[in-house]
């Protein structure tokens, strides 16, 4: 693998917190341009901890992250966090402004784009979420799975290099689940999605990655992955009644 | 406590909005240092909760009640600087929304309530808790004894004020027993709560006290199953934990007649309140602060929700009334300020290293 | 997360005083009060006059009376103070209706009520016709130190956090049948407040690491710029011209 092409590079990371919790314990891996992969693993893996360290939130551990070959670190923070766009796993939590379109705007803007540069971002984020016609509302009078597009768009506004999404299909009704789904598939970025939906992961992401324990347990094709029993079972990962991960078609699957 | 307008006169207004400007802008410079990227949310919080505990009033003996300051806890929580700015931020902004606190008073209770306070706290905590065991226990007494001064200080500082630029002559005796009585019934208060919620944060998330910084433990990180020291990036930034030794004693030196000046201060305050325990001190007791509690009785609760809607009326606790002076506090908050600053000479070396 | 939204105090409202740019409001509320307070006490039909300039502002600015009046029961502790101050004030007194009290203070009395009523009643307009994000736009337009700025900003933010999480936990704490009387309950509160503290911050920190996120430096990005005219900030500053007059005529009379 090419250190200049991946968009996202990380070796041996390992992080404690303040109170003396270790989360993570050296954690390799890398993603290629345009790949979407899945980080998957049980409650407590480590999973947000990890996310939070990719745009230089958490440090003070050891390891480096790099960010289409730019080493996350105070000197390029600015850089490093337009380009790592993190979708929260609570939406109330992302949107803070009054308005969508202030909302969107508040990336852009704060990276210094202004009057109709600005203007012409946030419609084209809002349109690639299907929102446009939201512009002027308040975010917390919109259905969850709205705000949850919102939120996809503030950070689409950035036009990041990669995309993190924590946990996107928590609590979406099916209906959403899906719209979302199409959203992610139609965008043309790297992605790295954190979840334990697992037929969300097979739905999207041709490659997996599994997160136990502080360390990376397993990386491979996703559904090779969720076909493997005994692995999903030492990691505490468990498919919903009744599906089987050979049986789907997987769709848009990458050659 | 709150200084409305037309209560001290302007000349001694200017002159405490001078004070206070020049504090702010100290603490500006300072806090620079104290707040990084994760503590500066940290500073709203400490002013959003010094707005709630401020509206949160408690009974004090008597059916009386009284308001917290919370300069103690700010300085604790998140460093003097920053401390002086959490809490001038509050009285800014009550003084706009609620109008709580005249505009033009605002430099007379900054000066009181922001600076006074944080600096007397501080000024008592850091040696306490150098001198004490280095444990979370410590911490809590120390802040529980900083807070307990520092209230009756501030107090005491009102009632010089007002006897510089007081608009009207009500002898100063009887301002200050009435002030400085009722302030030590509330520094008690503002003791419990400061020394429980400085405690209740250190056991769950010690990095959020900065007063506690030098107790911190250096992380051992496993890394692929060897032991690896995680970097600290916090030590850089503390200055006394890397000073040379001869530096350290004369800092300690400082810092004991510090604590000695403030333990004089105290007695004396106590002194002189039980020395008054007419005049004012009683009037105030059966006719305002009666009336401050009367108005407080529809909060059944003293932790009692107000809603925003609510705090126009809550926000009644405002107070006894104000006073300005100036001298002391210049070089109060000079001398203070001067030994924080160098203590923490030691620039901060950049303190996010994740690149190895 | 209610930050930015329109705060219980502000009336909302499309009036001429509602439309000037926040920091001219900001500023010429100031200067009136400093006016105000600079005015000599014995000119009392300066205060009058004053009274009228806010009662004509009010009315521009379509804020009713009632509002406003209940508003300035803030005051009222304060007022319990200044009442006293007659009789225990020293110097020369006289006999009004058989009580002895003070001449000078009831001068007192008469020009911290008469000047802090003023200068609540300005800050409540301007409460009233400015909302909150406004309010701090304005405070940084006026140079105030984007520490600061950032500093009230978040602290409003998390002013709501708080009175959620205060509720929640008030909720909790009744329903197993406690109510604060007295000393004996101060543990009880304290505890309650560190708790407080940590539950707010760990909910407010999430939208903070949200906004870090977006490339957030400490100060708001400009999303709509706001400037003044000349034109606004004459019309804003009628109030405290006038004032000023009035002050100026109350020095010479």
């Amino acid at each position: 693998m090419d250190a200049v092409t991946a968009s996202l590079e990380v070796s041996g990371l390992a992080f404690a917190y303040p109170d003396g919790h270790q989360a993570l314990f050296g954690v390799d891996f890398s993603i290629e341009r345009g790949e979407r992969v899945a980080l998957l693993g049980p409650n407590g893996a480590g999973k947000t901890t990890l996310v939070l360290h990719l745009n230089g939130i958490l440090t003070g551990g050891t390891g480096t992250v790099k960010v289409a070959g730019l080493p996350v670190g105070r000197a390029h923070m600015a850089e490093i966090r337009r380009k790592v766009g993190i979708v929260f796993q609570d939406p109330d939590d992302q949107l803070f402004m009054p308005t969508v379109r202030e909302d969107v705007a508040f990336g852009p803007a704060a990276a210094g784009l202004k009057g109709a540069a600005l203007e012409e971002r946030v419609d084209l984020a809002l349109e690639q979420v299907g929102m446009a016609e939201f512009k002027e509302r308040p975010p917390h009078h919109l259905s969850f799975g709205q705000r949850r597009r919102v939120a996809v768009a503030t950070v689409l506004a950035m036009e990041p290099e990669i995309l993190v999404l924590d946990e996107p299909s928590s609590n979406l009704d099916p209906a959403s689940r899906r719209e979302l789904a199409d959203i992610l598939r139609s965008l043309d970025v790297t992605v790295l999605m954190v979840t334990h939906d697992l037929p969300y992961a097979l739905e999207l992401c041709p490659r997996a990655l599994i997160l136990s324990e502080g360390v990376i347990a397993a990386d491979g094709g996703t559904g090779e992955l969720l076909a493997d029993e005994e692995l999903m079972r030492a990691h505490r990962l468990e498919l919903p009644f009744g599906f089987d991960p050979r049986s789907v078609p997987v769709p848009g699957a990458r050659p | 406590m709150h200084v409305p307008d037309g209560f001290i006169d302007a000349p001694t207004s200017v002159a405490t909005g001078a004070v206070a400007a020049a504090a702010v802008a100290v603490s500006l410079r300072g806090a620079r240092r104290e707040l990084d990227e994760r503590t500066a949310p940290l500073a709203g919080l400490v002013a959003a909760f010094i707005f709630a505990v401020q509206m949160l009033n408690f009974p004090v003996a008597a059916g009386t009640s009284g308001h917290l300051l919370g300069g103690a806890l700010a300085a604790i929580l998140v460093g003097p600087y920053t401390g002086v700015l959490c809490v001038s931020v509050v009285l800014l902004m009550q003084g706009i929304l609620f109008a709580d606190g005249g505009l033009t008073a605002l430099g007379v209770n900054i000066t009181n309530m922001a600076v006074v306070t944080t600096v007397v706290a501080y000024a008592l905590f850091r040696p306490l808790v150098k001198l004490l065991p280095r444990t979370r226990r410590s911490v809590t007494i120390a802040s529980f004894v900083a807070a307990l001064v520092s209230v009756p200080a501030s107090a005491l500082v009102f009632t010089l004020m007002y006897a510089v630029g007081g608009t009207t002559d009500v002898s100063i005796g009887k301002v200050a027993g009435a002030m400085v009585g009722v302030h030590l019934l509330i520094g008690i208060g503002e003791a419990a709560i400061t020394a429980l919620t400085v405690g209740a944060v250190i056991a769950v998330r010690p990095d959020l006290v900065y007063g506690a910084r030098g107790l911190r433990q250096r992380l051992q990180l496993r890394v692929n199953g060897a032991l690896v020291d995680a970097p600290a990036p916090d030590e850089a930034r503390d200055g006394a934990r890397t000073a040379p030794v001869a530096a350290r004693t004369s800092r300690r030196a400082l810092w004991i007649s510090g604590l000695v000046t403030s333990l004089v201060l105290a007695g004396f305050v106590s002194f002189y309140a039980s020395a008054n325990p007419d005049g004012l001190e009683k009037v105030a007791a059966d006719h305002g602060i009666d009336k401050k509690a009367e108005e407080h009785d529809y909060a059944d609760s003293p932790l009692a929700d107000y809603g925003v809607k609510d705090v126009d009326d809550a926000r009644l606790s405002g107070g006894l009334a104000g006073v300005i002076g100036v001298g002391v506090t210049v070089a109060a908050g000079t001398g203070v300020f001067w030994a924080v600053r160098r203590r923490r000479s030691a620039d901060d070396v950049s303190p996010v290293s994740t690149s190895v | 997360m209610g930050a930015g939204h329109a705060h219980r105090l502000y009336r909302h409202g499309h009036s001429p005083v509602h439309g000037l740019p926040p920091h001219t409001k900001l500023a010429a509320t100031f200067a009136f009060v400093v006016v105000v307070v600079s005015t000599p006490r014995e000119a009392m039909w300066a205060f009058g006059l004053y009274a009228a300039l806010l009662a004509g502002v009010a009315y521009h600015a379509r804020v009713p009376a009632g509002f406003l009046l209940k508003r300035l029961l803030i005051e009222v502790p304060f007022v319990a103070f200044a009442v006293l101050m007659p009789f225990v004030a020293e110097g020369e007194r006289v006999e009004v209706l058989g009580m002895s009290l003070s001449v000078s203070g009831l001068w007192g009395a008469w020009n911290v009520l008469a000047k802090g009523t003023l200068g609540v009643a300005a800050s409540v307009l301007l409460a009233a016709t400015t909302e909150l994000r406004e309010l701090l736009l304005g405070l940084e337009r006026l140079k105030l130190p984007p520490l600061l700025v950032q500093i009230a900003s978040f602290m409003i933010r998390y002013g709501d956090v708080i009175t959620d999480e205060m509720r929640r936990m008030r909720i909790a704490r009744e329903s197993r049948g406690f109510e604060a009387r007295g000393v004996r309950h101060w543990g009880v509160l304290a505890k309650s407040a560190g708790a407080l503290f940590i539950r707010s911050y760990e909910r407010g920190e999430r939208v903070h690491l949200a906004m870090v996120s977006r490339g957030y430096t400490g100060a708001m990005p400009v999303i709509d710029e706001v400037t003044a005219s000349r034109a606004q900030w004459a019309h804003a500053f009628t109030l405290p011209l006038a004032a000023l007059v009035v002050c100026l005529l109350g020095w010479t009379l």
